[in-house]
């Protein structure tokens, strides 16, 4: 598989930030910072119609990507996101409409995969991170299961018409669907650091339940799919978030002088960008590579979604506070779009596992894979 | 069209397997720091290889290479896991200055050393840095002074890798004295095994003695050993920084061999496995370290494909080697440290049986900043990157401009 993207990949990438620079502006994502939702449903079916919410749902289900490597083309969106912080439940309704569709219960699916696809409906995703086990559990009754605990964090939670639930029960780990307004479903929004990524505490109140997905007692490794296209989604909508806040600090750089000098003409400072560029490159290259192996199903899969949010997750926040630093004071106003972005780079890194989880993920593969 | 990966990976296994020694089998590294046989040993491999069609693979055919692509190469250096290999011939001699002579060389000099340097007749290294100064290389002193068809050359050059073992070196001198720094300099192919070439051994604080000082005393160089042209040498040595900061990142497509090794038999021990003997490996900070430990190794990797195909591409400039290097050096201050956290006391006093799970992360700790200085400093690559890849003013250089023979030097 190439490792670089195609014409077709190219000119989507364009055509993906000329509809965000003209809908989502940063103006607009400060607009929003008060809106329950924290974002606009119209303008998200309009980015469904452009493909983000069906690159990873296959043609005959209705979905479809644009090269035919589905996780790729959307990791274009969520890099393109990330330039701008834009809003929006990519991830969770991305995550959730392809496990509905891969899994070996698809036929119960079809309407809602139906209305996700379209934007009508967005989706959570109420799952445990690597370093913790499941929160909410699942009782067999004679028609079905009671769902009882409580997620949290769990991303638009609040807004989310349905909720892919991870549940342990008697044999393993089941998932079900869960409608939003399903009685005994409490969903309380937290506050949350983004300023337009909104999370919910959910608590499952004795919530009769119908609706599996997949096999009963065997969802680790559907789980395990998930993670990986999450990680990929986060790992290349935090790349896409530094690469621009690189790119505006670099211009600032030049534009300010201090001593009758630009900035950008002291080696002290020159120095520090270098690294930050490399630390940049090196962010888009693990992206790179984990959403190729995710994308492939490669063996190597599981370890390389956790390198890259192990590297990125840790990298792309001190990126960010660099150049808060290079900025000086401006850099901690609320004025300033750095915190934007800072905000969404700090959610990033704590959310889906932290850096620190990541590699203790990781020493477990290598331990289980030597042991093999 | 060369031929498909897949049918290349089958032909290059089969051969391995019927052609290659196992590394398991491979002499032990001797532990004076010395290691003549080796040179030997890599010399009769490559012979092996050449004969079997499996040298310089990224090397055109007229020189004696297979004219095959990167991708080839990767295979075959997957493949390559678990044989003896002559990887002490990929830097400096594949990797960096048999690529110049390609870049650089006459027909005649390329018939000349190519075709000998991929069957292992012929083994080169760099003559660079002097003992006034390291990254300042454009200011060599070291002195070529023309006389009818030859060149005389006076002086000495330093921190050579393996410069006892090799053939010929790339040696940088200068030849006008009243031109501009980097206007008066000559690449030299100079023969380091004659009268009047002096080579010593300079032993590091991990007791290796790799690197070398030559002192060269009316060495006669016949005018037809110029690379390049004369006075023109400041452009052959930027190439070679170029290929040298590739091979230092992992990028280059003349490395054969398996990833991260660099001599056989001499993989360092798994953290995993040093954790468990030392009691620690239930310890969630020491997992966290080997976890990152891995995490540091795939990146590495990862941007060593990112940046090269991104220069072979054009979509990067060749400057962004840089990056590669001092991703590559940082990475490793990194996981030097690593190893000798998780290695613990171990690192500090260990049985003799156990040098590779304790010692050698202690002295491998002594080395650590060897990475960060040879091939250029990282503080060499932070300029060129912040310069040449995002355009930020130069440094200031009281030398530019100027008559060599008017810039001032060291004071003693």
């Amino acid at each position: 598989m190439q490792l670089r993207l195609n014409e077709d990949q190219e000119l989507f990438r364009r055509t993906v930030r000329q509809f965000l620079e003209r809908e989502a502006p940063l103006t607009t994502v400060r607009e929003l910072t008060d809106d329950p939702a924290g974002f606009d449903r119209a303008w998200w079916r309009k980015g469904a119609e452009l493909g983000w919410t069906s690159m990873l749902v296959p043609e005959k289900l209705g979905g479809g990507s644009l090269s035919g490597e589905g996780l790729r083309d959307l990791a274009i969106v969520a890099e393109e996101m990330g330039r701008l912080v834009s809003p929006g439940p990519l991830l969770p309704t991305n995550v959730v409409v392809a496990a509905l569709a891969e899994s070996s219960t698809v036929d119960e699916h079809t309407a809602v995969i139906e209305a996700l696809l379209s934007g009508e409906a967005v989706a959570a995703w109420a799952a445990p991170t690597p370093a913790s086990a499941p929160t909410v559990n699942a009782r067999a009754t004679a028609d079905g299961y009671v769902l009882g605990g409580v997620a949290e964090p769990v991303e638009a939670g609040a807004q989310a018409d349905y909720l892919l639930v991870t549940a342990s029960t008697d044999g393993g780990l089941t998932q079900f669907l869960v409608p939003a307004d399903a009685p005994g479903v409490v969903r309380t929004p937290l506050d949350s650091l983004d300023l337009v990524r909104r999370f919910a505490r959910v608590s499952f109140e004795g919530v009769t339940v119908s609706t599996v997905v997949g096999t009963p007692d065997g969802a680790a490794e559907a789980l395990e799919r998930q993670l990986q296209t999450a990680l990929v989604l986060q790992a290349a909508e935090t790349a896409g978030a530094i690469e621009r806040v690189l790119e505006f600090t670099v211009a600032w750089a030049f534009d300010r002088y201090s001593f009758g000098r630009p900035l950008a003409s002291y080696q002290a400072l020159k120095h520090r960008f270098a690294d930050m560029k490399t630390w940049v490159e090196a962010c888009h290259a693990t992206t790179t590579a984990a959403a190729v192996a995710a994308q492939e199903r490669s063996v190597d899969a599981a370890e390389l979604v956790s390198v890259a949010k192990a590297y990125i997750g840790d990298r792309a926040t001190e990126v960010v506070q660099d150049c808060v630093q290079m900025h000086g004071g401006i850099g901690v106003t609320w004025e300033h779009d750095l915190h934007l972005y800072l905000r969404r780079v700090t959610s990033n890194r704590v959310t889906y596992g932290t850096p620190n989880d990541h590699r203790r993920r990781i020493a477990d593969l290598i331990e289980a894979g030597s042991a093999a | 069209m060369s031929e498909d990966l897949q049918a290349f990976r089958l032909r290059a296994r089969a051969w391995l397997e019927q052609n290659m020694p196992r590394a398991a089998d491979a002499a032990a590294p001797s532990d004076d720091g010395r290691d003549d046989e080796a040179w030997v040993r890599a010399r009769e491999l490559q012979r092996i290889l050449f004969d079997g069609g499996f040298a310089g693979l990224c090397y055109p055919t007229e020189y004696g290479g297979q004219g095959l692509t990167p991708a080839h190469q990767r295979v075959f250096n997957e493949e390559s896991a678990g044989y003896e290999m002559p990887l002490l011939l990929n830097v400096p001699t594949f990797s960096i200055c048999a690529p110049a002579i390609l870049d650089f060389g006459t027909e005649e000099q390329k018939q000349q050393f190519l075709p000998g340097v991929i069957r292992g007749d012929i083994v080169l290294v760099q003559f660079l840095s002097e003992p006034r100064g390291g990254s300042d290389l454009a200011g060599a002193i070291t002195r070529g002074t023309r006389d009818g068809d030859m060149f005389m050359l006076n002086g000495s050059k330093i921190w050579s890798s393996n410069a006892y073992a090799a053939d010929y070196g790339l040696c940088l001198a200068r030849t006008d004295w009243d031109a501009p720094k980097h206007r008066g300099l000559t690449m030299f192919i100079v023969k380091v095994h004659q009268p009047g070439v002096e080579v010593r051994r300079i032993k590091q604080v991990n007791g290796n003695m790799e690197f070398c000082q030559e002192f060269f005393d009316d060495v006669p160089i016949p005018a037809s050993h110029v690379l390049g042209d004369v006075n023109g040498g400041w452009a052959v040595a930027s190439r070679l920084l170029f290929h040298e900061r590739t091979a230092v990142g992992g990028g280059s497509p003349y490395v054969s061999g398996p990833a991260g090794v660099e001599r056989s038999g001499e993989a360092a021990p798994d953290l995993l496995s040093v954790a468990r003997a030392g009691g620690s490996l239930g310890d969630p900070v020491v997992r966290e370290l080997i976890g990152e430990d891995r995490v540091l190794e795939r990146v590495a990797d990862q941007l060593a494909l990112r940046v090269t195909e991104g220069i072979r591409g054009q979509e990067l400039p060749d400057s962004a080697a840089s990056v590669l290097r001092l991703f590559m050096a940082t990475a490793n201050v990194r996981r030097t440290t690593i190893g000798m956290e998780v290695a613990g006391p171990r690192a500090a006093a260990w049985p003799s049986s156990a040098f590779r799970e304790g010692g050698l992360f202690g002295v491998n700790f002594l080395f650590r900043q060897g990475s960060s200085l040879g091939g250029g400093s990282v503080e060499m690559a932070r300029n060129l990157i912040s310069e040449r890849l995002l355009g930020m003013p130069r440094e200031f250089a009281a030398d530019r401009d100027v008559p060599f023979s008017q810039v001032r030097q060291s004071k003693t």
